[in-house]
């Protein structure tokens, strides 16, 4: 679950990490007065979950309370649309008005968990603002990991020898390596999955300060953290994505006309990759998940089939715990309940794919059947 | 010989009373596994299908009946003890089932194996099957299986089953089909599983099923380049993905340029492997490797 800046930087604040003074704005006699309190200059951010916003016309200097007002009208009610955002773009309902200063240098900070060493990571840069994939690719000794221990959390000597490989004075060592813990902390006790600082500045006045913070926390976790929750912004998701969630099927959204509703997410891939390969475009990746029934099943195809994109449908199901014969109930439950009924290709095989088959043969809708990923890969290009 | 389970496994099954752990624990006993023992808390005493015992803990359980594999259905927020239970208790093998474990407990889990003699595979894994000793600690459906001498190693579960199928199908059979699990943090990598096919007399040939997001297939790319000298053929799935959206399998997202699966493909060749073009060709590919 992603956070908007606003919601990441009062957390990292809560932790003890420096963030500009800002104030959030709805409205723009909100920025207005925020943009006062900041002393009349003030930046104005959209706040949507996503990066690129700078380029996107997303954040802009305001030199008086009156233009924050503007430049806050302009952007609450829009959708903006962003290198990351796709071409739907993201809903801006709130701004951030933050202070503006004179900044010496830009840093990246980011904690994420590693997979290979299976615990998190402090990732830093001296290039700050820019994507940190981009520095890696072009100049990957300029990209500093230090290792979180799960146990003994991230250290000071860590801290320093962090400091000391971006060339930071040494009277900001301490500030900086107490942000680089705070937001270990964070990144620990709220189950986050990506914390990202990006840029960390230095200002003239020799003061580190987080200029944008995205935070991601973990979905499974969220049990434990009800008060995180409630910070879910589902305005920002693909709507179908997100009723999808509700539902807990994984659903994304993609551009072609061939629905796939698979069980497993690696099978689901597979098919994907298998649409492509015939040359047809998926309209969707749908992993419909291990222990469905039959009226998840059917909700799954409902989601699939009201992307309005959606020509073909390939219905892909290796029983396991889940027995095709259920899949193919809720396949017949769905199209019947459905206001459109895209062709239907279908491939059953596991637990009681006899039966499955055989559901689908009575039902009369006409479904085109599938032994092997071929076959279904060739009906799907008829 | 198979790797990790065998005639010798003596299966438990922690959350055996649960509605998943009941049925699939049934199931491997259909299948010819030997189950000694369940565990759940407050149900000691008890028994499962009138003859397994039933234990509170899995030290009891353990000591009781020799378990030396766990398989666990335990729900996500208790997950975690549930394998560092089986930890304590020494079990040479946990394999973690659960799905949705928070990956904060997945990476204290793995902190706390260090040094200790338990190997986990998972979480969130399908578990893994030696269909010679008709051994099958998992959720697999046991029918697709046969014996034989190719090794299966893979991040996914269906996506396990479909290149199972395609292998029985050609009359290809598996000495051991291992799910690793589609976590970010898992316990058994692709690289051990390699290993213990490398040393394994049984198995000729491996194949290998990877997924985009990670580093992990790169890795198993050097081991295999440096150390596997039996024929490998891998497939990469998600090659049609958009980049920074996540398939279903937390694993499964594209970060940076060494997550895409061109960039595996191409380590996996490099490596001396046969890469397999399509999802549709893993029968096929193995089948020519081992002619």
């Amino acid at each position: 679950m992603k956070l908007h800046e606003y919601q990441a930087k009062e957390l990292l604040a809560a932790y003890g990490a420096p963030v500009p003074e800002n104030y959030v704005a709805s409205s723009g006699a909100e920025a207005a007065d925020a943009a006062r309190k900041l002393g009349g200059e003030a930046v104005v951010k959209a706040q949507v979950h996503a990066g690129g916003r700078g380029k996107a016309g997303g954040v802009k200097v305001a030199a008086s309370p009156e233009e924050a007002a503007q430049i806050a009208e302009s952007l609450i009610g829009s959708t903006l649309v962003t290198l990351q955002t796709g071409p739907a773009g993201a809903p801006v309902h709130k701004v951030l008005v933050e202070r503006t200063m004179e900044i010496e240098r830009e840093l990246y900070l980011s904690v994420a968990t590693d997979g290979s060493r299976r615990r998190p990571v402090v990732i830093a840069s001296a290039s700050g603002g820019m994507e940190i994939e981009e520095v890696a690719q072009t100049e990957p000794e300029k990209v500093l990991t230090e290792p979180v221990d799960p146990v003994i959390g991230f250290r000071a000597f860590q801290g320093r020898r962090l400091a000391a490989r971006l060339g930071l004075p040494a009277a900001q060592t301490r500030p900086f390596s107490a942000l680089v813990e705070a937001c270990c902390r964070a990144y620990d006790e709220k189950d986050a999955t990506m914390i990202e600082i990006n840029p960390l500045v230095l200002t003239a006045g020799g003061e580190l300060l987080a200029l944008d913070a995205k935070i991601s926390l973990d979905d499974d976790a969220l049990f434990r953290h009800p008060a995180e929750a409630g910070l879910r912004d589902a305005s920002q998701d693909d709507p179908l994505e997100a009723q999808a969630a509700e539902a807990g099927i994984a659903y994304v959204k993609l551009d072609g006309d061939i629905g796939c509703m698979v069980n497993g997410a690696g099978l689901a891939m597979a098919t994907m990759d298998i649409v492509q390969f015939a040359g047809a475009k998926p309209a969707n990746f749908l992993d419909v998940g291990g222990g469905a029934g039959e009226e998840k099943i059917s909700r799954a195809i409902l989601l699939m089939l009201s992307d309005p994109n959606v020509e073909k449908a390939l219905v892909n199901i290796f029983g396991g715990i889940l027995r095709c014969d259920v899949a193919a109930r809720g396949v017949v439950d769905a199209y019947g309940k459905a206001d459109r009924r895209p062709p239907l290709v279908a491939r059953m095989l596991g637990t009681n794919a006899d039966e499955g088959k055989e559901v689908l043969a009575r039902s009369g809708l006409n479904a085109r059947m599938a032994d092997t990923l071929q076959e279904a890969a060739a009906a799907i290009k008829e | 010989m198979s790797i990790l389970v065998n005639e010798e496994t003596r299966l438990l099954v922690q959350g055996i009373t649960g509605r998943e752990g009941s049925f699939h624990a049934e199931r491997c006993m259909a299948y010819g596994t030997n189950l000694v023992a369940g565990v759940t808390p407050g149900k000691g005493g008890q028994t499962f299908e009138g003859r397994v015992p039933i234990f509170d803990s899995v030290s009891e359980a353990a000591d009781a009946t020799g378990a030396n594999v766990s398989l666990i259905f335990v729900p996500p927020p208790f997950a975690a003890d549930a394998i560092l239970e089986a930890a304590d208790a020494e079990i040479p093998l946990a394999v973690c089932i659960t799905e949705g474990v928070p990956v904060r407990d997945a990476a204290m889990v793995m902190r706390y194996l260090e040094g200790k003699p338990t190997r986990l595979l998972g979480p969130n894994c399908p578990g893994l099957i030696t269909p010679g000793a008709k051994a099958k600690v998992g959720i697999m459906p046991g029918a697709i299986h046969a014996p034989g001498k190719v090794g299966v190693v893979s991040r996914s579960g269906t996506l396990t089953y479909e290149a199972v199928g395609q292998l029985t199908g050609l009359g290809v059979g598996q000495s051991t089909c291992v799910g690793i699990g589609g976590d970010p943090v898992s316990g058994t990598t692709f690289v051990d599983v390699l290993a213990m096919f490398n040393d394994d007399p049984e198995t000729e040939a491996i194949v290998m099923i990877g997924e985009i997001g990670g580093t992990k297939e790169q890795e198993a790319a050097a081991f295999i380049a440096a150390h596997v000298r039996k024929p490998v053929a891998a497939l990469i799935v998600g090659q049609t993905a958009p980049p920074g959206r996540r398939m279903g399998h937390a694993g499964a997202v594209i970060t940076g340029k060494a997550a895409l699966a061109s960039e595996k493909m191409r380590a996996l060749e490099e490596a001396g492997c046969r890469v397999i073009p399509t999802p549709a060709d893993i029968g096929a590919t193995a089948a020519a490797m081992l002619a």
